[in-house]
């Protein structure tokens, strides 16, 4: 980036680091050091307050063993897939519909959205009910005349997990939406005039004009959307308590379980190192890609 | 800045309210606990009273959710140095590191000087709050799992006799299901199918056998034919609730009230459903202590815990509150509310109901078991209930992987 | 498209179809009205659970309209409701969690919109860095986090105080924030920024003067997460906070979450509306100012 043409560079960055300084102090502190103190007790036998007695990979080891904890291994990896494909993929589109100079664009804004002002519990909550086959959705599509209608995800095995992935859709959607209609607002109109001028069918200028220009909110809407999947636990509670069985147990849960309920902090702490681990797998590639290029460029 | 003002102010508004108080000897307690439903709080309401009648304050720090939701909130205000008066714990082990960091108040003195060793009954409830010889929690009450509720509506139904013990019980269950009814009530979550499995063991192997395996930790046991045994029936079990897809187990309760449900494996806390829905001992529904094969009455329960603080006037206040909590009279009011037994031996429940007096008489007798929360440390109890409910939920593990299972759990138990 | 539905043939086929009934708009509307269905059917449950007395709702239709509107859930919800020996319902919540909101939410914007800030226009050594890490941080389950802010909160005296519980707000919003503003001031025209250094404004001048008041599309973005976020959030406020400032949502996980004796579900229903009345109220004022920033931003733009 050429900026050759500013003042002294000392000056300069001063005011700039001072504004940084919350910023650095909690990468620092909080985020480093946090971790650093996490990753060291996971090697440790803390049970209800942390200690330093140590007891090398024994928690490793453990974590590996436990069904439950391979079991929420795989199952914020089918989450997670989905949820990513299926946010991006529908915000972008109601969106894109939003963006069609409609009438009652506040109203629908609203209603994509409003689901975003609700706690996870609340939405975990209401998508029991609704899914529940006793008096939800199956008993009325029963009720329509359509007897051998079963839509019970919440009491399947192998189902369990999507049904959550409707009610966290139902809860997220609406606020990636709202981030895909900023970065589609962020557009040139001239970019649309100048692809109708050339004839460009609408579906290709998205694809191939517009959703490139959009990289920064894609990548806001991609770490906020991550975040989200790797965290998931408020909803998993309140919606199937991680049932029926463990077919619902997600690694968040399982932390957190281990470390307040069957207090073992060690255990809970190595779960949660092998969570940041993963993400760091991805995030460093990533991050050096993204800035590597731009100081090579 | 406001903000600074207003804590300051607040904060010297506390200290001259202490200074004015310390003449009538009233202090303030906050207390926190997780009994939020509207049994339970009526319990609290005793204590409450209590504790105002003697000229302190109780102030009410009800956090529902046990676990894990009340438990961090606990240990994080004690670690963070802004500890409670006094705080609601399960006894047993899930204290021993607070204590053993020196977080909590020693009440030893007081115990002394009541007897507490003598009036307690049993025992081992206070053994459980003594660390090093020395005592640090009150137990206020005892909650026993070894019950298992029928409804006679659902074997009326099915023209069935009530089943007196479980062999009975199952071989009824063909009848009640011919009729459409579910032969066993279970909620979901994991704490209540390791209970029943528990409850399984000590009704079907034995006092000896279930002591083995949980007190001793003794692998071999776990992995031995007489616990095959019960893994094979709590297998049968399984198959016997299968049309049971309740969440909670006040749910599978009201199965059994209604007569949705031929019976539940459940703790005493049950009978509260069962008053509240207006369902009579012994009319309504029966109780079956130990699944009518051995009466035993296991001994958890509940018990309040006193952070340490360096305030020579919340220290007493905090000794007043313990020996309010174990007087005569707020134990029989206390644990009426609450559907629990007292933990004095030596007090009259004359309005119990006939389920409750069942469990008063074992106990007289001394027909007592220790809790699981007493021996087993919360990390084993949650390994074994998430096998517990993962092997109730997927039919495609057989009793003998649960077992095998099982047993290398208890051989790393502590 | 659309020449084959019946009634839209009469007028001329132009580049931007502006009938009313033609093809496109029948499926665009179709498309955003099932949508929108979706999004309002828990709604619509949740408010008409709350409106029916307990005897209905064990009849079991979740969708059923109530036969007989009370609105005693509502006022149970709000004032009567009892959290263990208290009886005031969210009430007594309402306004410690407005004392919350407020500053934790002027403070973590405030401070993630000049990190964004500096992190697009004034780029340091190791800024990307710092960045990378706050972005990890945005991934780590706060649970984690708890006890060792426990610490550092005690060493600071700040634990079981307002302060602390702005503070801990501030940090765990830091890293979508931040990410959130650094991207909408590097998507800038950049000719913008040049033209104000040459003009001689500085840091802060540039800041306030060119960048702020072209951000009101990102600070309204920023404040609907805050919003949501902060008000929800139960487990900082009941660890950090203090007694003294437990915020609505102690309240709620108490009504909501009580594990034994009969749910009321009509109360739990009208209580997390309750609770979720001032993000919505934020959303639907903000919705307006979204739009309108859009239309200032593209005016400059």
């Amino acid at each position: 980036m050429a900026r050759s043409n500013r003042p002294p560079k000392l000056l300069r960055n001063l005011s700039a680091k001072i504004a940084a300084i919350p910023m650095i102090a909690t990468a620092i502190v909080i985020f480093v050091g946090c971790t650093a103190w996490t990753v060291a007790h996971s090697f440790t036998g803390s049970r209800l307050l942390p200690k330093l007695n140590w007891v090398g990979t024994k928690q490793y080891d453990r974590l590996w063993d436990a069904n439950r904890w391979l079991q929420s291994v795989e199952n914020i990896v089918i989450y997670g897939v989905c949820s990513l494909i299926f946010s991006l993929v529908i915000g972008f589109l109601l969106a894109a519909l939003l963006d069609q100079k409609i009438r009652f664009e506040n109203t629908f804004r609203t209603i994509f959205l409003y689901p975003f002002a609700l706690s996870f519990i609340v939405t975990g909550l209401v998508w029991q009910w609704v899914l529940n086959p006793e008096f939800g959705i199956e008993k009325i599509v029963q009720g329509w005349g359509f007897e051998g209608f079963a839509f019970a995800p919440l009491q399947n095995q192998d189902w369990v997990i999507y049904g959550v992935l409707i009610a966290g859709l139902w809860q997220g959607t609406g606020f990636v939406m709202c981030l895909m209609l900023a970065g589609l607002r962020g557009i040139d109109e001239d970019i649309w005039k100048a692809a109708r001028v050339d004839g460009i069918p609408m579906w290709k200028t998205y694809i191939f004009i517009v959703i490139p220009m959009m990289k920064g909110v894609l990548i806001t809407a991609l770490v906020i959307i991550a975040a989200g999947i790797v965290k998931v636990y408020d909803l998993v509670v309140a919606q199937t308590g991680g049932g029926p069985g463990i077919a619902s147990e997600v690694p968040a849960k399982y932390v957190y379980d281990y470390m307040f309920k069957n207090q073992n902090l060690g255990q809970g702490f190595a779960a949660s190192t092998v969570m940041l681990l993963t993400v760091l797998i991805i995030l460093i590639p990533w991050a050096y890609l993204e800035f590597g290029r731009r100081k090579r460029g | 800045m406001e903000m600074t003002f207003a804590r300051v102010g607040w904060a010297a508004g506390v200290l001259s309210a202490t200074a004015l108080c310390t003449a009538a000897m009233a202090t303030e307690l906050e207390v926190t606990h997780w009994w939020t439903s509207g049994g339970e709080a009526a319990a609290v309401a005793e204590f409450a009273k209590a504790f105002d009648a003697g000229g302190d304050t109780w102030v009410d720090g009800a956090i529902a959710g046990s676990g894990g939701v009340a438990r961090p909130v606990i240990v994080s205000r004690i670690l963070g140095g802004d500890p409670m008066g006094a705080t609601q714990l399960n006894h047993g082990r899930q204290a021993e590191e607070l204590v053993e960091a020196g977080l909590m108040l020693d009440l030893t003195d007081v115990a002394e000087a009541e007897g507490w060793r003598d009036i307690v009954n049993p025992v081992s409830l206070l053994d459980s709050c003594t660390v090093d010889g020395k005592i640090y929690c009150v137990p206020v009450n005892i909650h026993s799992w070894q019950w298992m509720w029928l409804s006679r509506k659902a074997y009326e139904e099915a023209g069935v006799d009530v089943p007196t013990n479980w062999d009975e019980f199952v071989a009824a269950a063909p009848a009640l299901e011919e009729k459409g009814i579910v032969p066993l009530a279970m909620g979901q979550q994991a704490w209540q199918t390791a209970g029943a499995f528990s409850v399984l063991n000590v009704g079907l192997g034995g006092e000896e056998l279930w002591k083995k395996v949980n007190v001793e930790k003794d692998a071999d046991a776990a992995a031995g034919p007489e616990m095959a045994r019960i893994f094979e029936a709590f297998g049968n079990a399984r198959s016997l609730a299968a049309g049971s897809t309740v969440q909670d187990w006040n749910q599978a309760t009201n199965m059994v009230i209604t007569g949705k449900a031929g019976g539940q494996i459940m703790g005493d806390w049950a009978q509260g459903e069962f008053s509240l829905a207006g369902s009579k001992a012994g009319v309504d529904y029966e109780c079956l202590p130990g699944l009518g094969i051995k009466e035993v009455i296991s001994t958890g329960g509940d018990a309040f815990y006193f952070p340490k603080q360096d305030d020579a006037e919340i220290e007493a206040a905090q000794k007043r509150m313990a020996s309010m909590m174990l007087s005569r009279e707020v134990q029989v009011a206390f644990n009426l509310a609450k559907g629990s037994l007292p933990v004095r031996g030596d007090i009259d429940l004359s309005a119990a109901n006939d389920c409750m007096k069942k469990g008063l008489e074992i106990l007289a007798k001394g027909n007592i078991l220790i809790s699981g929360d007493q021996v087993l440390s919360a990390d084993t109890q949650g390994q074994v209930e998430d096998l517990m409910v993962e092997f109730w939920n997927d039919t495609s593990i057989t009793p003998a992987d649960a077992q095998a299972r099982y047993a290398s759990i208890i051989a790393d138990a502590d | 498209m659309g020449e084959l539905a019946p009634g839209t043939m009469t007028g001329p086929r132009g580049p931007k179809p502006r009938k009313r009934l033609s093809a496109r708009n029948i499926m665009l509307y179709g498309t955003l009205i099932v949508a929108a269905l979706y999004y309002l059917l828990p709604l619509y449950v949740m408010v008409v659970t709350s409106l029916k007395g307990m005897p209905e709702i064990r009849l079991g239709n979740v969708f059923a309209p109530p036969l007989e509107i009370t609105f005693e859930p509502w006022v149970k919800a709000w004032s009567s409701a009892c959290t263990g020996l208290t009886c005031e319902g969210l009430s007594s919540g309402f306004w410690n969690s407005v004392q919350i909101l407020i500053p934790s939410v002027v403070v973590s914007i405030a401070i993630a919109s000049v990190n964004g800030y500096a992190l697009a226009n004034w780029k340091f050594r190791g800024s990307e860095m710092f960045f990378t890490i706050l972005l990890f941080g945005a991934f780590i389950p706060y649970q984690v986090m708890i006890y060792p802010i426990v610490i550092i909160l005690r060493e600071l005296g700040l634990f079981s105080s307002l302060g602390g519980l702005v503070l801990v707000h501030t940090i765990f919003g830091m890293p979508i924030l931040t990410l959130l503003f650094r991207n909408y001031f590097a998507s800038l025209p950049e000719e913008l920024f040049k033209a104000a250094r040459v003009d001689g404004a500085g840091f802060w001048g540039i800041f306030f003067k060119v960048m702020m008041p072209m951000s009101l599309p990102i600070f309204v973005v920023a404040i609907i997460l805050q919003v949501t976020g902060i008000w929800n959030d139960f487990l900082f406020g009941v660890i950090y906070a203090g007694t003294q400032n437990y915020p609505m949502t102690v309240q709620l996980n108490n009504i909501v979450n009580s594990v034994q004796g009969v749910k009321e579900y009509n109360v739990n229903m009208a209580a997390t509306i309750l609770t979720g009345l001032v993000p919505l109220v934020v959303y639907f004022v903000s919705g307006k100012l979204f739009v309108r920033g859009i239309a200032a931003g593209a005016v400059k733009g």
